[in-house]
């Protein structure tokens, strides 16, 4: 039995509302479906005196096509309305398909977007009992100072394990955000800092609105791959977003690879595009540019030993998974999973 | 006071008055508050599935749902299936339970509710489900004893009896079936 620890609980029906609940207590923080931060409250991680549920705010639920056809998903859509969503499955196929690999049905009913988009980072050092955690000695992350996965290290390196992210930025997505200082939005490329204690850029204080998808063009294609042990259970061991987009003549006109659960943040593959651009998915010209843009990923991604899974064995599967989840989205397919 | 709320839940189809703590979970409150020892504790973390409810027809994990945020909402625990079928003009438990029961689709019987509900949920949706369907619905229940294949069975089993279906053979009728026709 895991109590939680005592709070207040708001339930504000407008965003207008939710933002002068958190603006009054300085350390109340926002609920969303509760699938990451209850256990953590639970495990003692956090524990504010105030928490603002967002569930009956009714204007942060639901997906819509703006007028510039790009996609604006509202924060407290859930990933099971991503995932089944014709919208985001025909112009942004890797994002629903990452949300229908999280976890298992009850959570994807639960857990919503704008909750995935701001997961803790996590680590097995830290998602633990108070008593596990006491009893190993804490690390930095959370009442104590010392890393437990980097002897001697200066920083945490609680790994980024939201499946939305990769895919997010291979669309090159928005977040907005609603403070008492208005609203304001940004590139969720620049979202990231390199810190696993917190590696977001967002103040206590601000309530995510909503996610904007830019329209992608006619031949764009997306896949997500994502390794785990367990299907229902275990967040991700590897993931990887996809997207190549095609010209007119079927050739690749843009390449992007996204990896996460590596280390605080999601990795961009660096210089991938050169080895796709160009290349007609099905020739053999194109299966020689995934292999190298496989082996290309291998190098750039070094998994630590954070959370559960070998280091080794989630390093071996880099390029297995980039292989793979390339030839999906070129073939128009997807997820890539094993369970 | 404080941190205490006073407020009303929808459970089985009935308006409840609650008084609990704002930091209650829905397992505690259906459990502590109400009585409705039904959906069972596990884990208490998200990861077996054996709290399983439903909330406007759709399976949820009651251990890491704030009980004053499901305020408004229809609950179902297992206690309700019974009297929804007998008020639907149904005799006896619900159909998925008596298939559970025939065909032997516990051991322990501890993931039984949260199975049993995440199998009903099935069933409003689609009526006619196939094996890689029931999988996908019960992928967030664990069971540690069945090995699932007769609850798969099971859920076949109310299948066939609610659409007048020839019943599937199940996995040891086919297997002697088989032995006895190499005989
Ligand atoms: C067993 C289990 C397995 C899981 N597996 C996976 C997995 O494979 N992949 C994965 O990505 N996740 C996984 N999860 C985590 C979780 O279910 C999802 O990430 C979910 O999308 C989180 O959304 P939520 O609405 O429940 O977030 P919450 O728990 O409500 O919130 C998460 C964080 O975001 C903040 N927040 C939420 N919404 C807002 C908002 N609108 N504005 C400002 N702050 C906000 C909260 O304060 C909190 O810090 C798993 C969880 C469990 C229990
Ligand atoms: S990476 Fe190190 S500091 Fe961060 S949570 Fe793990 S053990 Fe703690
Ligand atoms: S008790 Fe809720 S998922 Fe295990
Ligand atoms: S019957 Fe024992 S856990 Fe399923």
């Amino acid at each position: 039995m895991l109590r939680l620890p005592k709070f207040e609980l708001c339930t504000p029906t407008t965003v207008a509302e939710a933002v002068a609940l958190l603006a009054e207590s300085p350390d109340a923080m926002i609920v969303a479906g509760g699938t990451d931060l209850v256990p953590n409250m639970k495990h003692e991680l956090f524990t504010p005196s105030r928490v603002v549920s967002l569930a009956q705010v009714r204007e942060l639920r639901g997906i819509c096509r703006n007028a510039d056809g790009s996609l604006a998903i509202g924060a407290m859509t859930s990933l099971a309305e991503v995932a089944a969503s014709e919208l985001v499955r025909a112009q942004a196929p890797a994002l629903a398909q990452a949300c229908s690999l999280v976890a298992g049905p009850q959570l994807r009913t639960m857990g919503t977007l704008g909750g995935n988009v701001l997961l803790d980072t996590r680590c097995q050092w830290y998602n633990q009992t108070y008593f596990w955690r006491e009893a190993l000695g804490f690390c930095m992350k959370k009442d104590g100072e010392v890393c437990h996965v980097v002897k001697g290290g200066k920083n945490c390196v609680a790994a980024a394990s939201n499946d939305s992210a990769p895919p997010l930025m291979t669309l090159g997505a928005t977040l907005e955000f609603a403070s008492p200082r208005g609203r304001r939005a940004i590139a969720i490329d620049d979202f990231w800092v390199a810190d696993g204690i917190f590696n977001k850029k967002v103040e206590r204080d601000e309530v995510l609105v909503s996610i904007q998808v830019p329209k992608a063009p006619a031949g764009h294609r997306g896949a997500y791959g994502k390794l785990r042990d367990r299907g229902s259970i275990d967040f991700p061991l590897l993931g990887v977003a996809v997207r190549l987009d095609l010209d007119a003549q079927g050739a690749v006109e843009h390449a992007d690879v996204v990896v996460t659960a590596l280390a605080a943040q999601p990795k961009r593959i660096t210089k991938l595009d050169a080895i796709l651009r160009g290349q007609r998915p099905g020739t053999p010209e194109f299966e020689a540019a995934v292999a190298e843009a496989a082996a290309l990923a291998h190098k750039q991604c070094k998994p630590l030993p954070n959370i559960p899974g070998d280091a080794d064995y989630r390093r071996d599967m880099v390029p297995v998974y980039v292989k793979r989840t390339l030839l999906a989205a070129s073939r128009g397919e997807g997820p890539v999973h094993h369970v | 006071m404080r941190g205490m709320g006073e407020y009303q839940l929808e459970v089985n189809g009935d308006t409840q008055p609650v008084s609990a703590p704002d930091h209650w979970t829905l397992l505690e409150v259906l459990r502590y508050r109400l009585g409705l020892t039904g959906s069972k504790q596990g884990c208490d973390k998200g990861d077996c599935g054996a709290c399983t409810v439903l909330v406007d027809g759709k399976p949820v994990l009651a251990c890491l749902t704030l009980a004053r945020a499901s305020e408004g909402r229809a609950i179902t625990t297992i206690e309700g299936l019974m009297p929804a079928h007998l008020r639907a003009g149904g005799t006896g438990a619900d159909p998925l339970q008596q298939a559970f029961d025939r065909c032997g689709a516990l051991q322990c019987g501890f993931c039984q509710p949260g199975m049993i509900l995440s199998a009903r949920a099935l069933l409003d949706r689609c009526p006619q489900p196939s094996r890689e369907d029931m999988r996908d619905a019960l992928s967030g229940n664990l069971c540690r004893c069945t090995g699932y294949t007769q609850i798969f069975e099971a859920i076949e089993s109310a299948v066939a009896e609610k659409l007048q279906l020839q019943p599937k053979l199940r996995s040891w009728e086919a297997q002697r079936a088989a032995k006895e026709s190499t005989r």
